[in-house]
């Protein structure tokens, strides 16, 4: 048996100096690369807390596109998109979709009329249980060039600094290219005419390894109309969910989904930037919305529609965008499922 | 539970090195991709899910392996106290190196996620999609993280306790290769 050589009452400070420092330093590695010595570092948290209206956040609510209305419905693949990507949700065939129609706005009671973004979160689930999911928006280019920049609009927008915002636009001059979209596009009616755009871009990868830089878009069936704006603060609050209920329950309504495909040198990284109009575009299968569903208890509540939540067969690309949402995304669903006993009670009228 | 042996069989002592290096890892990754949105984290978060899996698989291992083998004795001259916290610990280790990836794996379960291990790879879901469970399970998770990377200091502090005040042969029983004091 070894016997201890130095017995523990003969004092030496030397090794409890190195004990002192392993465990010293280890622990100062582990809150550096938590961030806690870092306070300058870009957190989802911080993203996340930068999206809440001046009241704080609605509990229970999604932090951002906060407002919105769960469907059911499917994908039908037409196969095109094989040639592409090796991805099971392109072989011809029908998948269940899960998805919600949502405002770009932090507050769910915000009345339809008020809120430029309209999107929409989908999930597509095929039989070997992979899921595609993706949240689309109706604008064609996102307003800033990266996810820093997009800190900063929130920053900026929620700023007392009168000059904030024009501080804001020097900084991000690509700012203004999203603005004449919201000052001049038309404005619809109806979720059903929207089309929605992933506006990130992607990777396709086929069947030989083969990568195709992409990005998709639902385009409606149903032919957009125009309503100026002032009269649509003339209808009720809710009127795009009313609408979309009403139009559903009487037929299905449908997208076609269209997948671009990049040239080489355009811009994959920045989602502020729209690819000329002459790409390549695939009709990959068509998108039907067969049942609307509040989103109290409804199939989209507790699903974070994630576009990092990805098929193999598609990758994301160089754009930094994926990586901040997926971040982002977890950090708002985390706090919104804990919060979940506050639900109900803030919707109250809204989604009876 | 004990054995004559004077230290570990070289598999458990493989195991305890590669797994001391998966878990310190684990904790790192961890805490550096809940606290970045830079393409990073989505790097981190695909090696965080198979690796805690595979961290899993071989703590069964470990576990079954340490039926069968059992432990070296502690020194005969240490105290009651310490041997019962050195005890305790093992316990604290085996039930964290099993529950930590479960709970991992069951939290993304109960948030309708699809656990990707890699490419088309994915592992079932193990619980029902449910808001409070998920929110036990990811507190949890973050708490037993904390809690994990303690009992490792502790641990670390008291080998080298041993290793450079007692030098009573503790450390050698799991040192990876022969050593000077190599136990008889
Ligand atoms: C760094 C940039 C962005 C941040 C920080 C951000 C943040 C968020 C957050 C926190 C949510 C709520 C997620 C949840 O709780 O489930 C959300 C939802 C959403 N975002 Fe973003 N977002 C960003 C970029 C984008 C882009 C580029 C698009 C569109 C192409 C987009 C479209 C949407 C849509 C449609 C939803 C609603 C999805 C649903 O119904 O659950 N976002 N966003
Ligand atoms: C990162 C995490 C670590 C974990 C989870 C861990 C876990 C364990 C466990 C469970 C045991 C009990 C023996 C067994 O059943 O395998 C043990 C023993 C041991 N560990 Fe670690 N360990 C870690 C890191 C370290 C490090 C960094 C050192 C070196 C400074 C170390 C040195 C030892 C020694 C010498 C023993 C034998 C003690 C005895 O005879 O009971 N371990 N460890
Ligand atoms: C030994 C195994 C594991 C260790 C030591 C570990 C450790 C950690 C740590 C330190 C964090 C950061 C906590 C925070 O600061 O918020 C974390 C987060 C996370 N872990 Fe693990 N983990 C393990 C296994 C797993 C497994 C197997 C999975 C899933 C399959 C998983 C999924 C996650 C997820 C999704 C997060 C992010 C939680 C959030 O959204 O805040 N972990 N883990």
């Amino acid at each position: 048996m070894v016997q201890s050589s130095a017995s523990p009452k003969s004092f030496r400070l030397g090794p409890v100096v190195i004990i002192a420092v392993v465990v010293g330093v280890a622990a100062i590695a582990f809150a550096y690369t938590a961030g806690w010595l870092s306070p300058h570092r870009l957190t989802p948290k911080k993203v996340v807390a930068a999206l809440a209206p001046p009241g704080g956040p609605a509990l229970g609510h999604r932090r951002n596109h906060a407002k919105g209305i769960c469907f059911t419905g499917t994908f039908e693949a037409n196969g095109d998109g094989s040639a592409l990507s090796k991805a099971p949700v392109f072989v011809r065939g029908q998948y269940p979709v899960v998805g919600r129609f949502n405002l770009g706005t932090a507050d769910p009671n915000a009345a339809d009329a008020m809120v430029r973004v309209r999107g929409i979160g989908i999930r597509i689930t095929t039989p070997d249980g992979q899921e595609w999911r993706s949240a689309m928006i109706d604008a064609p280019i996102f307003p800033v060039s990266t996810p820093q920049g997009f800190y900063e609009l929130l920053t900026a927008s929620a700023s007392k600094d009168p000059d904030a915002m024009k501080k804001f636009i020097a900084a991000h001059p690509e700012f203004i290219t999203f603005l004449g979209w919201a000052k001049s596009a038309p404005w619809t009616g109806s979720y059903a005419e929207e089309r929605y755009n992933s506006l990130d871009s992607f990777l396709f990868v086929d069947g030989s390894g083969a990568k195709h830089p992409i990005r998709w878009s639902l385009v409606p069936a149903a032919q957009p109309v125009s309503v100026p704006p002032d009269e649509l603060t003339k209808r009720g609050p809710d009127f795009l969910e009313q609408e979309i209920t009403q139009r559903v329950a009487a037929s299905p309504q449908r997208w076609s989904v269209i997948v671009t495909v990049a040239n080489p040198g355009d811009p994959t990284a920045d989602p502020n930037k729209a690819w000329p109009a002459d790409r390549r575009t695939v009709e990959v299968g068509t998108l039907t919305v067969q049942q609307i569903e509040p989103e109290r208890d409804g199939p989209c509540l507790n699903i974070n529609f994630d576009p990092t939540v990805l098929p193999s067969g598609i990758t994301t690309s160089d754009d930094p965008f994926p990586a901040a949402r997926s971040a982002a995304y977890s950090r708002s669903y985390n706090s919104r499922t804990a919060e979940a006993s506050y639900y109900p009670g803030t919707t109250t009228g809204a989604k009876q | 539970m004990t054995t004559s042996r004077k230290r570990f069989t070289a598999p458990q002592r493989l195991l305890h090195w590669l797994m001391a290096i998966c878990i310190l890892s684990m904790l790192f990754i961890g805490v550096g991709m809940v606290s970045t949105v830079t393409p990073r984290y989505l790097t981190l978060v695909q090696i965080h899910k198979p690796l805690g899996i595979a961290i899993l698989v071989l703590a069964l291992i470990r576990l079954t392996l340490r039926f069968i083998y059992k432990a070296p004795a502690l020194p005969p001259d240490l105290p009651e106290p310490i041997k019962l916290a050195a005890e305790l610990s093992q316990y604290a280790f085996y039930a964290l190196m099993i529950g930590m990836p479960l709970i991992g794996w069951g939290m993304l379960s109960a948030a309708s996620y699809p656990v990707v291990l890699f490419g088309g790879v994915h592992l079932p879901s193990i619980l029902p999609v449910s808001p409070s469970l998920h929110t036990l399970l990811w507190r949890a998770h973050y708490y037993l993280a904390f809690a994990f990377f303690a009992c490792i200091l502790m641990h670390i502090a008291a080998i080298l306790f041993h290793k450079l005040i007692r030098d009573d042969g503790v450390f050698e029983a799991m040192a990876p290769v022969f050593s000077r004091n190599q136990p008889k």
